[in-house]
């Protein structure tokens, strides 16, 4: 656990992504299995504890050390588990849990799954004792699963694949294959042992990416050279279906990093198991369709991230792919390929499908330029139809590119939408967390509307990104000048009509919340421009972004009275 | 500085006597009957211009110049010029010429650890404060009653410098830099081990590491070297004074070579110390693919070491961390304590649980050298603590 603490500190240190690289090839190379296997587990968040929470940790630190102590350190440390494991008071000499043994990675990971929950604070609080501060960090962090450490799971695959000089994708391809502890991967990256091939029935794909379509571009792009079709507005997802040697029917679904999220959709598996005309890997768009027709991403997001998957929820929220790209095909790899020869698979493949959950993307016809912004500007008069909601934009594709992993230059564009923007009045301001721990960088902002003594501002949303580090500094020095109230960490800056600061934000959408006194909450909001220049009483109403929300959302909300 | 250490008594001071501390105590205890039942503050209050025995008139580390002046240690916080007569140690006093010059003050007076001198009714006595080289802490003794002041202190071994010495007193006057109990400073050959394991990993890297230009890069050099690194250090310029005088005052610190201009291109894999503020410099430029590291008591805590930009956050402190100011604050066995500067609220709550009377003296313009003390103002400029 040492070792791999140092690991973790190094890591959340180091801003090179090089150098990373090298700190984790160096720790896989030096450290034995099983434990480096645990620690890539770690790395690519493979590893969850259910029984581990914050609320364990807090208790335990509350039986041992002064309230007021504890208070004072927390709020100058700033993060839960760090200030624990600062705190924690090592045990005395001659005590109980004196001078024991760390415990290994392994240990951890066996000790926390094979743990009845009424036993862990014990068995928590013998690790702590035993780890010093950085062992007792990368523990808490570990647990409470949130290393933020700054490395995705995919650089830590390419750190694995420099041990044994092979691409990062080739790992990644063998990945769902494997499970924690990783021998066999690492015995074959070692050259002691034959690729872990047999293992992967239903492979992940990495997916290609696109870059964002920079408008200047355009004039070095030739339109005869691509192709375009709509950007949906839900989750990327690699549907795989194969069969096992022994002709079982096997169906993955893959999030675009690679994460087997089958389990949440048992409707979409079950359809997809019965289709005997697909054997192949699909790379489309998640999407909640009802009666036909695309439901807004508000919707898709109602039926993501839920614990318990119901006959009501999937009833209520049916999920469907839509097709972009076929990846493989009865054992074929079609990836090699020119686009349009894969896309005229897929036509053929979709067209054979019998059930109701796969559909194809259409493509946008466009001769020009000109007309493909058109379609992107009022996408519902170029073919969506009343998907037109749905869409966030256009994809471009070049006609001839393979489908090359990753996110290779000059084959694929995104071409989004221009976000919303809105002038709101910041009302309160909260000190942020970790290295913004002594800046006012969270901010709350409002918009007016009127109430029973006139124009009054009701906060809509919340931001703490957008902004330079210049414009953090301004943003943290008007806060601490303005500042007419203070809640604990959180201070109320001064917003009359006169007087206060106006910002300019930028958001995705919008959608109904009865978390928020304005009844709506913004997607994705950030901080666009900040406008010293702009009076308060000049920003904008509420009513805007009500106006906003989707069809049929609109007529419910509190936000429609003003 | 050997002119420093022979300069002739200063004209505020009487000789001092070099006598032991015991026997001296009960002479005057039964010479000033009168004193006996004299309360601390008595022997030392808080005026502007810092500590101040009326007693003995005279100021201990005054911010601002003073007729008579006691110097705990030569940090430039602690030790300011232009103050009339001043009483520290040799290497205290060396110091503060190599930093002021040789007319730093009116007239200096050089005094050895244990050796006691007395100032009217006042016994002053300094001690070893284990900090940085001649570091002390100061003992005031009158009626009876025995005043420590602590100046900053650690407990932590130094090869640069004698141990901390406790004193048994009435009244420790203690600082509270790391004042938190999250400041647990842990072995520093550790946190060198870490420096030379990055060395090894990254051979092509030159290494940057900040540190205080007084007492902590003279240690961070002595613990390389104790631990078998024995290539050259690198030294931006400001660094090279105190190097050497360390060195004149017999502590080796092996081959430094300062980093001269259009060299550093070819300084990949080797350790080049500066001060804290030259990491973020137009000097800090055009080393090969530089590894920022910093070694502080701050270091511990991951929010600073990522403010500073640092990438190898070393947690070496010249102060004591929080369980050595509790357990310094027993071994005095002080029944009041006050606090000079630092975190003090947690340290008086602490002292309060104890059973001890505290203070906390909110003196402002202590927190060691600019980058601390900068620090320290942007803890203070934060939300009051709840």
């Amino acid at each position: 656990m040492n070792h791999f603490a140092e690991l973790l500190d190094r890591l959340a240190f180091e801003p090179r992504r090089n150098a990373k690289l090298r700190l984790m090839e160096d720790f896989f190379h030096t450290t034995p299995d099983p434990e480096r296997g645990y620690a890539l587990a770690a790395l690519t968040g493979g590893l969850s504890f259910r029984n581990a929470k914050p609320g364990l940790v807090r208790a335990l630190i509350a039986e041992r050390t002064d309230p007021v102590l504890f208070a004072l350190s927390y709020d100058y440390v700033g993060d839960l588990s760090e200030t624990v494991a600062l705190m924690w008071p090592a045990p005395a000499p001659g005590g109980a849990g004196h001078n024991a043994a760390p415990p290994r990675l392994s240990d951890v990971v066996e000790g926390l799954s094979q743990t009845a929950k009424t036993e862990l604070p014990g068995l928590m609080a013998r690790w702590l004792d035993a780890l010093d501060e950085t062992g007792r960090w990368a523990l808490l962090k570990l647990i409470t699963g949130s290393l933020r450490i700054g490395v995705s799971a995919r650089l830590a695959k390419t750190a694995v694949a420099a041990l044994g000089g092979v691409d990062p994708n080739a790992v990644e391809e063998l990945w769902h294959g494997l499970s924690p502890p990783y021998e066999p991967l690492f015995a074959w990256l070692e050259g002691r042992a034959e690729r872990p091939e047999s293992l992967v029935v239903a492979p992940f794909r990495p997916p290609m990416l696109s870059h964002p379509l920079d408008e200047e571009e355009f004039s070095r792009l030739d339109p005869a050279d691509f192709c375009a079709e709509w950007k949906w507005d839900g989750i990327r997802i690699q549907a795989v279906r194969e069969l096992t040697a022994d002709g079982r029917r096997v169906v993955r679904l893959y999030s675009r990093t690679g994460e087997d999220i089958t389990a949440s959709f048992p409707d979409l598996c079950e359809d997809l198991l019965a289709q005997e005309a697909f054997v192949g890997t699909i790379d489309g768009e998640l999407l909640v369709l009802r009666a036909g027709r695309v439901e807004s991403f508000n919707v898709l997001q109602q039926r993501l991230n839920r614990k318990a998957i119901t006959p009501r929820l999937m009833q209520e929220f049916p999920a469907h792919i839509r097709a972009y790209d076929l990846l493989a095909e009865g054992g074929e790899d079609l990836r090699p390929l020119p686009f349009v020869e894969r896309r005229r698979r897929l036509e053929a493949l979709v067209a054979r499908l019998a059930g109701r959950r796969v559909d194809l993307s259409p493509l946008v016809p466009f001769a020009s330029w000109e007309e493909l912004a058109m379609a992107r500007a009022r996408p519902g008069e170029a073919g969506a139809g009343i998907d037109a909601e749905a869409v966030e934009g256009v994809m471009l594709k070049r006609r001839d590119s393979p489908y090359v992993p990753g996110r290779p230059k000059g084959l694929w564009y995104k071409w989004k939408h221009d976000p919303h923007l809105v002038d709101a009045v910041l009302m309160y301001a909260q000190r942020g967390h970790g290295r913004r721990s002594s800046y006012y960088s969270d901010y709350t902002f409002g918009l007016w509307r009127s109430g029973p003594e006139g124009d009054e501002l009701v906060p809509v949303g919340k931001a703490y990104f957008g902004f330079t580090d210049e414009e953090l500094k301004e943003l943290d020095r008007f806060v601490r000048r303005e500042t007419v109230n203070r809640f604990g960490p959180v201070r109320e800056v001064i917003h009359t009509g006169e007087r206060g600061l106006v910002l300019e934000v930028a958001f995705e959408g919008v959608q109904q919340s009865t978390r928020h006194k304005s009844g709506i909450a913004m997607r994705f909001p950030r901080i666009n421009r900040i406008r010293w220049d702009k009076p308060p009483r000049e920003a904008d109403r509420l009513d805007t972004l009500a106006r906003l929300l989707p069809r049929g959302e609109r007529a419910t909300t509190k936000a429609g009275k003003t | 500085m050997r002119k420093a250490r022979e300069k002739k008594p200063a004209p505020g001071f009487r000789q001092g006597e070099s006598e032991g501390l015991g026997s001296r105590r009960l002479k005057e205890r039964a010479a000033s009957d009168y004193l006996r039942f004299m309360q601390a503050r008595d022997i030392l209050s808080l005026t502007p211009a810092g500590l101040y025995c009326p007693l003995a008139d005279v100021h201990i580390d005054p911010l601002r110049p003073v007729p008579r002046a006691l110097i705990t240690h030569g940090h430039s916080d602690h030790a300011r010029a232009g103050h009339g007569a001043v009483l520290a140690t040799a290497e205290t006093l060396a110091i503060m010429a190599a930093r002021y010059g040789e007319s730093f003050c009116g007239s200096a007076q050089a005094v050895r650890y244990g050796e006691r001198v007395t100032l009217g009714p006042v016994g002053v006595t300094f001690l070893p404060a284990g900090h940085v080289l001649g570091s002390a802490q100061i003992l005031l003794e009158a009626g009876g009653l025995r005043v420590v002041v602590s100046g900053d202190y650690k407990r932590a071994g130094d090869p640069t410098c004698p141990p901390f010495e406790p004193v048994r007193c009435d009244v420790f006057i203690t600082e509270a830099t790391f004042g938190l109990p999250v400041f647990r400073h842990p072995d520093a050959g550790g946190e060198i081990d870490k420096l030379l394991r990055s060395l090894a990993l990254f051979p092509e890297r030159a290494h940057l590491l900040g540190a205080y230009p007084l007492g902590k890069a003279q240690r961070l050099v002595a613990l390389m070297r104790q631990r078998g690194y024995d290539r050259p250090v690198y030294l931006h310029g400001a660094m090279e004074r105190l190097m050497q005088l360390y060195e004149a005052f017999g502590i080796p610190l092996g081959d430094l070579r300062r980093v001269e201009p259009g060299s550093r291109e070819s300084l990949a894999g080797a350790v080049v110390l500066c001060p804290p503020g030259a990491l973020q410099d137009l000097w800090a430029r055009r080393f090969p693919d530089p590894v920022t590291a910093f070694a502080s008591g701050w270091m511990r805590v991951r929010a600073r070491a990522r403010q500073r930009g640092v990438e190898l956050p070393l947690v070496v402190s010249d102060h004591a961390g929080w369980d050595e100011l509790c357990s310094t604050i027993r071994e005095t066995g002080a029944s009041e304590v006050w606090v000079t500067h630092g975190a003090e609220e947690a340290l008086v709550h602490w002292c309060t649980r104890e059973g001890l009377a505290a203070r906390p003296l909110h003196m402002l313009g202590y927190g060691d050298d600019e980058a601390e003390a900068e620090a320290v103002a942007e803890t203070a400029g934060a939300e009051p603590a709840a």
